[in-house]
């Protein structure tokens, strides 16, 4: 299969980016590609022009500046999946990397990528709803932020403008007494999810300070279940008050009955992650504590 | 479809390679895969082309050692990368031991998969060279065999660990 014509740049810098998708209407980014080209190979879409941006410099590392994490627009799935630095009380990132596609598709993804391409599927969404992350995106009108709750607005849209880039995500340092994973059922190795859900958690004196759970695969977009958040918050991380919250993420999820299951099904797959998850994050969590 | 003007965009790009060991370079479109360059543009048909939708992982190569899919990457994106395929594993007549290995160990019945299956095992032997047969399975999950079966795979790539950590 071959994707219809498109004309191809591959500028060095971001304001070359910017300026480049602001002379091309219809223009489109292109990081790994794991998700554009096949896109446009089935021709789902057709576009006038990419943008590659695995020749700018600069994005593709680590940085922790001060109380924030910032991973870069060239930050491969492979990159997360091994970083020493998602572990402990970034565990929630570094277990949903491993998840992600298959590993030949993780050498090449990116993790800024997965947010901008906004699939409902998208491992990150979740992830960065629940760990509270935000995107900077460089335009014509220059640098935003904008938090990961306020990226998608629907299967493969976002509020992006068309003229922007997403240069990296950052994710605050939520603390030492914290812990995280992601769970997903899929039916195999790179399928998409059948339903997915990412918890983080962190313990204050005890207690649940702040909690973030996002779903995957069960809403138009990535999901974040409030309620489940706002009941933890607080509280002790009772059995109780688990399988409460899990049952309000369930309540969440909106998920369509298609041939990977029954709405109820996937309804009942994020209650059952939810709790598995939650209590996985809180034991971390304690593991953490100093 | 909008015409653009660009002839930097719109008109071929020189793609200079080095596939398994020899400088290459041609004049492609953007929109040619990594595959079909390699394929067509340059007759190495030993990589192959399964899904085509990024799934099967058959028509693996290394880039600049990190196996990837070649039908989801542009083959102007491999510009100035080293490429490693199927046909640069072999030294002459001598086979390289993942490939005695599958050989020896049943590990192909058709072969299809078989060229990405050993490149991927190649790049992971490279990291790790006492894989357990769990990371093996794991380094292989993007990868379908729809013949051999997964076992005599994992016990191919175990006995090329063997020989490659004794050589």
């Amino acid at each position: 299969m071959y994707p219809s014509r498109f004309a191809y740049f591959a500028p060095t810098s971001v304001e070359e980016v910017v300026a480049t998708l602001g002379e091309h209407e219809g223009a489109k980014v292109m990081a790994g590609g794991q998700s554009l080209i096949p896109v446009l190979k089935l021709r789902v879409a057709s576009i006038d022009a990419v943008v590659d941006i695995n020749n700018v410099g600069g994005l593709d590392g680590f940085h922790q500046d001060g109380d924030t994490l910032r991973i870069g627009a060239l930050v491969r799935h492979a990159d997360a999946e091994r970083s020493p630095l998602l572990t402990k009380r970034y565990g929630l990132l570094g277990a949903t990397a491993r998840l992600v596609a298959d590993p030949l598709v993780r050498n090449r993804g990116t993790v800024c990528g997965s947010l901008a391409h906004a699939d409902p599927q998208g491992d990150w969404g979740s992830a960065m709803l629940a760990a509270r992350g935000s995107v900077v995106a460089h335009g014509a009108k220059g640098e935003r932020v904008i938090a990961v709750d306020d990226l998608a607005l629907g299967p493969f849209s976002t509020t992006l403008e068309p003229d922007e880039v997403i240069t990296e995500v950052r994710v605050p340092d939520p603390g030492p007494r914290t812990g995280g994973t992601y769970l997903k059922l899929e039916r195999k190795v790179g399928d998409f999810a059948t339903a997915a859900v990412a918890v983080q958690v962190t313990l204050d004196n005890g207690n649940v300070g702040q909690a973030g759970i996002g779903l995957t695969g069960v809403g138009a977009t990535n999901l974040r279940a409030t309620a489940a958040e706002d009941l933890l918050r607080g509280n002790e991380p009772t059995d109780d008050v688990i399988r409460e919250a899990a049952a309000l993420a369930a309540q969440a999820a909106e998920p369509g009955s298609d041939n990977r299951g029954t709405a109820d099904y996937k309804r009942n797959v994020v209650r059952v992650y939810c709790e598995r998850g939650l209590r996985t994050a809180i034991s971390a969590a304690q593991a953490g504590e100093e | 479809m909008t015409q653009l003007e660009s002839p930097t965009a719109t008109g071929l790009h020189t793609v200079g390679v080095t596939v398994n060991g020899q400088p290459r370079s041609a004049e492609v479109e953007a929109r040619l895969l990594l595959a079909h360059f390699l394929r067509q543009t340059l007759g190495l048909t030993g990589t192959h082309i399964g899904c085509d939708t990024t799934s099967c992982g058959a028509c693996c190569v290394l880039v600049d050692g990190t196996p990837v899919k070649s039908c989801t990457m542009l083959a102007v994106q491999a510009d100035g990368k080293q490429i490693t395929t199927v046909e640069g594993l072999a030294a002459g007549a001598e086979l390289h031991p993942i490939q005695q290995a599958f050989h020896e160990e049943h590990g192909l019945q058709c072969g299809f998969c078989t060229p990405g299956m050993m490149l991927t095992s190649v790049a992971l032997l490279e990291d790790n060279p006492s894989p357990t047969d769990e990371e093996i399975r794991f380094a292989l999950s993007g990868q379908i065999c729809r013949c051999t079966g997964y076992q005599n795979i994992v016990n191919a790539v175990q006995s090329a660990a063997t020989t490659m950590r004794e050589a």
